[in-house]
């Protein structure tokens, strides 16, 4: 394992026991995330791609095959936490204020008040939430809601940012405005990003390297290297080779669709 | 924006509490008026036939509301019962009505506090261990299949036999009854946070405890206020149940008893109403401090 890789994983295998029998989540998974990429999951529903994430967080155990996150089980990264997760909702807690959300991870892992506090306030200006720290969540819309949930992700400095589905709720101004902020973040922190999306636009604006991934059983169908450069903005879009890549990504969507019959 | 229209103040007070509950009060009264009438004359009747006398209607249904010991007493006549034993007792008189209230709501207030952390200690139990679920549950279910009536003696008695006697066995009787609203509600709201919650506590690698005080307790407030608000209630039908047995000298309970020796139907119901309107400022009152702590807890009211 090289020094700069931070996932990889050998023929992982995942299986789930349901009443209707087994349902085969994941199967015959390779792949390995360098430090400082940005790697989004592409697929339909089904694919396995949440599934994926979850197995790096250690949500879910892996029933077949190898996976190392830093060197080290999934577990013990947990146990380091070496990820900041962010879910496909904000799940901020409703009787926690933004600060107090953004202070849950600082609590448990029982940091002093004085440091907490400066981390809460350094994180609501990296996501731009400053001034909101005492308002209550349903006092605040959903994008920001969301960007307080990636502040509380980052407020412990972790090595990694794992991000579910994170703007799929959300609408199309929000997450193009959101985009760009999770871009500017990445460049300023230098976090590796694994994200999951099934929007093909988003995963070519943001990633490094797009894992796209085909259902039944989940696996990965294809890995396109997004070579957009750094310094992107929205504007890229209009690009012959974003729209290249984002053709590339579609026809691999369809093939890995296809070869499932 | 809100579809309907806001009232505020007294308007919205009138509308929404005054005119619905004055109504429904209104429509007890009178029935209670026609009852007290229709079950009271057989008595007024049978006495002027005794006596020889023609009973003119308006005779016969003034007297039905003026007896003294009638089958069903008037409104009025148990106004003025609990009026005299209210306010024109010394508080420490056992014929105060407030003196019984007090007596009984000191029992009630001790079970309920007991059932609460009853409750609680066994709600945290069941959610955080397979065991205690598997084996507890069934028991606090069937506790609560037993008439309340058939344990109240057997408590008080074994209580007496060590010793115990006075304020415990009636609070002990509140926090048999209490304790399960409580236990029930507690369970499921220690178990309401949504998955997502959890992962997230998962994530940060939280312990047990700290997943239990940061995320399932203030989860399970809401839940608890609510729980709490029945229990109170039926704390309080414990302590008068308590008091019945023992053929006690005081509270609520021996006022329903002796009453009903001396067919005192008066005294048995200013002694009901009583207790319900104990009941109803005890629940208000746990609505209002529910209310205070979710609005601090950030909750839109």
């Amino acid at each position: 394992m090289a020094d700069n890789t931070v996932i990889q994983t050998n023929n992982l295998d995942l299986t789930f026991e349901t009443n209707d029998g087994p349902v085969h989540a994941l199967k015959g998974i390779d792949l390995t995330i360098n430090r400082g990429e940005f790697v989004s999951f592409i697929g339909p529903s089904g694919c396995g791609k949440t599934t994926l994430l979850r197995v790096i967080a250690d949500l879910e155990k892996p029933t077949g095959g190898d996976i190392q996150v830093n060197g080290m089980t999934p577990e013990e990264a947990r146990m380091k936490r070496a990820y900041g997760y962010v879910f496909q909702a904000a799940a901020l807690y409703p009787w926690r204020t933004i600060g107090g959300n953004i202070s849950l991870p600082l609590e448990v892992m029982g940091m002093p008040k004085a440091e907490r506090e400066a981390l809460i306030k350094k994180n609501l200006e990296l996501v731009n939430l400053d001034g909101f720290e005492h308002k209550f969540p349903w006092q605040l819309s959903g994008g920001m809601q969301q960007r307080a949930s990636i502040a509380r992700a980052l407020s412990f400095d972790p090595d990694m940012l794992l991000m579910d589905e994170p703007f799929g709720a959300l609408d199309e101004i929000v997450r193009d405005y959101l985009n760009e902020q999770l871009l500017e973040l990445w460049a300023k922190t230098k976090k590796t990003v694994v994200f999951v999306t099934h929007s093909i636009p988003e995963a070519v604006f943001l990633s490094t390297k797009i894992v796209v991934m085909s259902p039944r059983p989940g696996r990965i169908h294809e890995i396109i290297d997004c070579d957009l450069g750094d310094n992107r903005t929205l504007d890229i879009r209009e690009t012959p080779r974003f729209i290249e890549i984002a053709h590339q990504v579609r026809e691999g969507l369809k093939l890995g669709h296809a070869d499932e019959h | 924006m809100l579809m309907s229209i806001k009232r505020e103040g007294f308007a919205a007070f009138l509308h929404e509490r005054l005119i619905p509950i004055g109504t429904v009060a209104l429509a007890i009264l009178m029935l209670w008026y026609v009852f007290t009438v229709v079950l009271n004359s057989p008595f007024e009747r049978d006495q002027a036939e005794r006596a020889g006398v023609e009973i003119s209607t308006t005779q016969l249904v003034s007297n039905t509301m003026a007896q003294k010991r009638p089958i069903l007493p008037a409104p009025h006549q148990v106004a003025v019962e609990i009026w005299q034993t209210t306010f024109e007792k010394k508080i420490t008189s056992k014929r105060s009505l407030v003196y019984h209230t007090w007596v009984t709501l000191s029992s009630t207030l001790l079970g309920f506090a007991l059932g609460t952390t009853l409750g609680i200690l066994l709600a945290v139990g069941i959610v955080h261990s397979k065991v205690l679920d598997k084996s507890l549950m069934p028991w606090i279910i069937t506790s609560q299949t037993i008439p309340i009536l058939a344990i109240a003696p057997m408590v008080i008695v074994v209580l007496n036999a060590i010793g115990i006697s006075g304020l415990l066995p009636k609070a002990v009787i509140s926090m048999y009854l209490s304790f399960f609203p409580i236990a029930v509600g507690m369970v499921k709201g220690l178990r309401s946070p949504e998955v997502m919650h959890l992962d997230l506590m998962r994530t940060y690698n939280a312990s047990r405890t700290q997943v239990f005080w940061k995320l399932r307790w203030p989860a399970s407030v809401p839940f608890l206020f609510t729980s709490m608000k029945v229990a109170v209630a039926i704390s309080l039908v414990g302590a008068i149940v308590g008091e019945l047995p023992t053929g006690a000298s005081a509270g609520l309970g021996a006022r329903l008893l002796s009453g009903s020796y001396y067919g005192q139907t008066i005294q048995i119901w200013s002694a009901l109403i009583a207790a319900a309107v104990l009941a109803a400022l005890l629940v208000v009152a746990i609505d209002l401090i529910g209310r205070s702590v979710t609005r601090r807890m950030g909750v839109v009211a």
